[in-house]
């Protein structure tokens, strides 16, 4: 939706169209036009529709991205309409529409300016220069494994291709962010610009720094995760698999990482993992709309350049109420 | 399990939301999505093109519509089992009255203004009833509980009222680019297309006073001018002749720069008589593509500030006669922001302050909140987080939480834990207020507007010295009953029928709002025109106030609707007050952010710096 009328002489060239400036005034009263413009060039590929990505879609099309690639071939269950709002409930039958197909219809409607569609498949059956086609992907509802894989892909490419997850399990959430090596230009105290530069590792490489090289008070939320993902991974559950009946077994998984990790077993209660293992893959509707809102918001500072980015995970608990940024980074020694 | 009391206590609550706006469509959603059964939401507000960035449950089809109708019926398109009950209607209305709040279970609030938030807080009080209370601008928000008696109420922390310009300050010395806007949006632009009865302060007068023998109606268009003399000398006459008026007041520019007079000769030496403005596609008009401008983002030039202007004024006088008379100042308006705009500038111009473009001259005008979708559904999920806990009723782990735009000690989520309520609030407990006023020459009429409606907020209000009743608002008042109220607001304080003077007990009551407090009243004969322009001085509860706002200077002034008056922000003001707060102990952290315990991450203390309330650790679990 670039302008192509205000290329007049001396003036900065495309200026956003009437529309734009009028839908989107209150917004670039927060970020101003040029974000606003880069926003209007990215494309946006999201993997797994769930509450916190339903979530996400529609923070990202309001906010007027270029466009947004839908892919989740699962059919309508009770448990994916648990958390959406982009699936109409009014007695239509559904027949062999995807969940990609049916959001796809609600968002489009969202925002007119803003290219939504949907691609069928699954996304380890696409190689690497189909992701060259966007500017970010985000993966949700995946194992730890496929999350690895596009990760990868994602590094590979000739033009960086940012990428995220987004997980919500009931009471809490989580983002990782791979940004890669990012650039951005930052306004100081004083009213200067000044060039940031951020290198971020990718999921793997995050997941194995040792726990014990790890900053002090990481939030145990991180710890409970690495667990149940790995429980899931080796026990061959899909994502979100797990019952409270798992407990005993997650136990001593526990207690073997804990060990090779010289990790004091305090730092991942009981409680805490009972509550991850009860949750599941459902997820709690205002958790998805603070994390699919701080979701939004990170790619949006991505896409526009503008702002400074999470590195690298996120946490949100609704048990204590605390949004915290977590870097699992190995530093770069000095 | 937890996640099945939750749903039990979700299943049976009758919840209000008062707001469909930004906040408001987020959290009826979620509400929605979370198994809330029956929610009653009110809004007073239609839809319109600027809300639909981020009020995602409205589509351009929906513009002009009522929110609240609109937001229900589209939820009940992924939720229609559920009963959702809209109100298009103020929230100040008789029908919510204590009655109407004690059905519900949980108030939440996604409101964009103070009056309101005050109004429900107070039923909410009186009702019994926990309200969740919550605001954004751009990446800021919080969400705040209020229970009665367990905590702060929302007025327990002062808020600023709208803060009132010195008349002079707005007619004769204009400072900052904000005053040349209320200038011209209150004054000029009143002046020419307003209620032509209303007072207005635009003409400057010469210190002997010849300005009472000047033409009264120099605003007026004479039969044989035709539109472009006619504009031309409207420029002229507040740009150039009133700045030459002014000059001769020496006393006023001995430490003052002084301002440059403008004339259209100056700015634009050969006048082009130019084509009618265009008509835009939505019906509206504008004088800027007949005078070759097109971008908003962009200054204008003080001649394009000429042109704009002339060409706005002729538009208005040949386009849109019909409303002349009865127009006050709309930032939707195009043709209004635009003559706004260009008065503003020139003005500036003259008073050697820096220009501004169109679209931040209607951001100031109209007093526009800076919003985002991604805040509103934080803060809306944040809503919903603690109303489930007051659902529950789980005791003491409420959380007042802000969302930061910088991460303060890796959070851009902070919750902490919430005041206790302040035992010198006059809302919530019943401690009376000082009032310093001159008795013998304030009308009862300037207390009424001044302290009973801007300062305590009230809407019905009722007046009592004793056991006399003094003044009432209803629609129900005996004729000479209300004749004799009318009677009593023209009269000075201590001629009142039961007078007041030093000393008396003033109890004022609102009956809606079943708020009733008590006001001493001092005389007092002097106030300073620049510091106390209101000419009274209420203190007790209040008087923090002006304390924060001077010491809050980096926050950018806004300006409100109705009269020459101007206010922080009422949220930007809240949010930043606390979250300068917050981070002013986060830079220093030593000694004022402690941690207490090493090896536990889920402590941190962090030290109360609000003023009203004693310094008392407050810990988070
Ligand atoms: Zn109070």
């Amino acid at each position: 939706m670039g302008s192509d009328e205000c290329e007049s002489g001396g003036h900065k060239a495309e200026e956003l169209t009437a529309q734009e400036t009028a839908l989107y005034d209150r917004q670039i009263r927060v970020w101003g036009v040029d974000a606003q413009r880069r926003l209007s060039k990215s494309h946006i590929m999201v993997s797994g529709i769930t509450g916190a990505t339903a979530e996400f879609c529609k923070n990202i099309v309001l906010a007027g991205i270029g466009s947004l690639t839908l892919m989740d071939q699962q059919l309508v269950t009770e448990e994916a309409l648990q958390a959406n709002f982009l699936i109409p409930l009014d007695g239509t039958d559904y027949g062999e529409k995807s969940l990609a197909e049916l959001c796809c219809n609600s968002l489009r409607d969202f925002n007119p300016m803003v290219q939504v569609s949907f691609v069928s498949g699954n996304l380890l059956q696409f190689d690497g220069e189909f992701f060259d086609k966007f500017d970010a992907v985000i993966v949700g509802h995946s194992s730890s494994t496929t999350k690895k894989i596009i990760n990868e892909k994602c590094r590979n490419r000739p033009k960086p291709v940012a990428f995220y997850t987004v997980d919500c399990r009931d009471s809490f959430g989580e983002i990782f962010v791979d940004l890669q090596n990012y650039t951005y230009s930052k306004k100081t105290k004083d009213g200067s610009t000044t060039k940031c530069c951020m290198t971020y590792p990718s999921i793997e490489d995050a997941i194995a720094v040792p726990w014990k090289e790890l900053p002090k008070r990481v939030t145990k939320l991180y710890f409970a995760m690495r667990v149940i993902e790995k429980f899931e991974h080796s026990n061959g559950r899909k994502y979100g698999e797990t019952g409270v009946s798992d407990l005993s077994d997650i136990l001593n998984l526990r207690k073997e990482l804990c060990a090779s990790q010289a990790l004091n077993e305090s730092h991942i209660p009981v409680k805490l993992l009972e509550r991850v293992l009860a949750a599941g893959g459902k997820e709690h509707p205002p958790v998805c709309s603070i994390i699919g809102g701080t979701l939004g918001q990170e790619v949006i500072k991505a896409m526009s350049g503008k702002g400074d980015p999470i590195k690298n995970y996120y946490y949100f608990d609704s048990y204590d109420g605390k949004g915290v940024i977590e870097d699992i980074s190995i530093p770069i020694a000095t | 399990m937890d996640s099945d009391i939750r749903r039990m206590a979700i299943k049976d609550a009758k919840v209000l939301m008062v707001g469909a706006g930004g906040i408001g469509c987020e959290l009826l959603k979620t509400l929605a999505l979370s198994g809330f059964q029956d929610i009653h939401i009110i809004d007073m507000d239609t839809i319109e093109v600027s809300n639909l960035n981020r009020q995602f449950l409205f589509r351009k089809s929906h513009m002009g519509l009522s929110k609240a109708k609109v937001a229900r019926d589209a939820v009940l398109k992924f939720r229609p089992h559920i009963n959702i009950t809209s109100y298009h209607a103020n929230v100040k209305d008789a029908e919510f009255n204590v009655e109407f709040f004690k059905q519900f279970n949980v108030v939440l609030n996604g409101l964009d203004n103070l009056d309101a938030r005050r109004h429900v807080n107070r039923l909410c009080l009186a009702s019994n009833v926990p309200l969740v209370e919550s605001g954004t601008t751009g990446f800021l928000g919080q969400v705040t509980v209020h229970i009665k008696g367990k905590t702060e109420c929302y007025e327990c922390q002062t808020k600023p009222t709208p803060k009132t310009y010195p008349v002079c300050t707005i007619t004769s010395t204009p400072s900052k680019f904000v005053h040349c806007i209320v200038w011209a949006k209150e004054l000029l632009f009143a002046k020419l297309f307003g209620d032509k009865n209303q007072a207005n302060d635009l003409n400057v007068h010469s210190k002997d006073g010849d300005s009472t023998n000047h033409k009264e109606d120099v605003f007026e268009r004479s039969s044989e001018e035709n539109f472009d003399e006619y504009c031309c000398r409207i420029y002229d006459h507040v740009f150039g002749y009133n700045i030459e008026v002014a000059l001769t007041n020496e006393e006023t520019w001995r430490r003052r720069k002084k301002p440059t007079p403008i004339f259209i000769r100056d700015v634009l030496p050969k006048i082009k008589t130019k084509k009618n403005g265009i008509l835009f596609e939505n019906g509206s008009v504008s004088a800027l593509p007949s005078v070759g401008l097109k971008n908003p983002q962009e200054i204008w030039s003080i001649a394009e500030n000429t042109n704009v202007f002339l060409e706005a004024l002729k538009l208005f006088f040949e386009q849109r006669k019909k409303e002349i008379g009865n127009l006050t100042f709309d930032k939707d308006d195009q043709l209004a922001v635009e003559f706004v705009t260009a008065a503003a500038n020139i003005r500036a111009s003259s008073f050697g302050i820096p220009l501004h473009s169109l679209f931040e001259a209607k951001g100031i005008a109209g007093n526009i909140v800076h919003a985002v979708a991604t805040t509103n559904a934080i803060i809306a999920g944040l809503i919903v987080i603690e109303a489930i806990k007051v659902l529950q009723d789980v005791n003491n782990n409420y959380r007042m939480t802000y969302c930061v735009e910088h991460p303060i000690r890796k959070m851009l989520l902070m919750p902490v834990e919430p005041f206790e309520p302040n035992k010198s609030c006059y809302v919530c407990s019943e401690t009376p207020l000082l009032l310093e006023i001159n008795t013998r020459s304030t009308k009862l009429k300037d207390f009424v507007e001044k302290i009973v409606k801007n300062k305590l907020g009230m809407t019905s209000p009722l007046i009592m010295i004793g056991s006399t009743l003094i003044y009432e608002v209803g629609d129900d008042l005996e004729e000479d009953i209300a004749a004799n109220y009318t009677r009593n607001l023209e009269k000075v304080l201590f001629e009142l029928p039961a007078p007041v003077t030093h000393g008396t007990i003033l109890n004022v009551e609102d009956l809606l709002q079943e708020l009733s407090c008590n006001i001493n009243i001092k005389h007092r004969e002097e106030f300073d025109e620049e510091k106390e322009p209101d000419g009274m001085v209420l203190s007790g509860w209040t008087s923090q106030v002006d304390k924060d706002r001077t010491t809050s200077s980096s926050t950018e002034p806004q300006i409100k609707d109705n009269n020459v008056i101007i206010s922080k922000s009422e949220e930007v003001f809240r949010n930043k007050r606390k979250l300068s707060e917050i981070s002013k102990s986060d830079e220093a952290a030593t000694g004022k952010e402690i941690d207490l315990n090493d090896d536990d991450d889920d402590d941190l203390v962090l030290l109360d710096e609000d003023p009203g309330h004693s310094n008392k650790m407050r810990k988070l679990r």
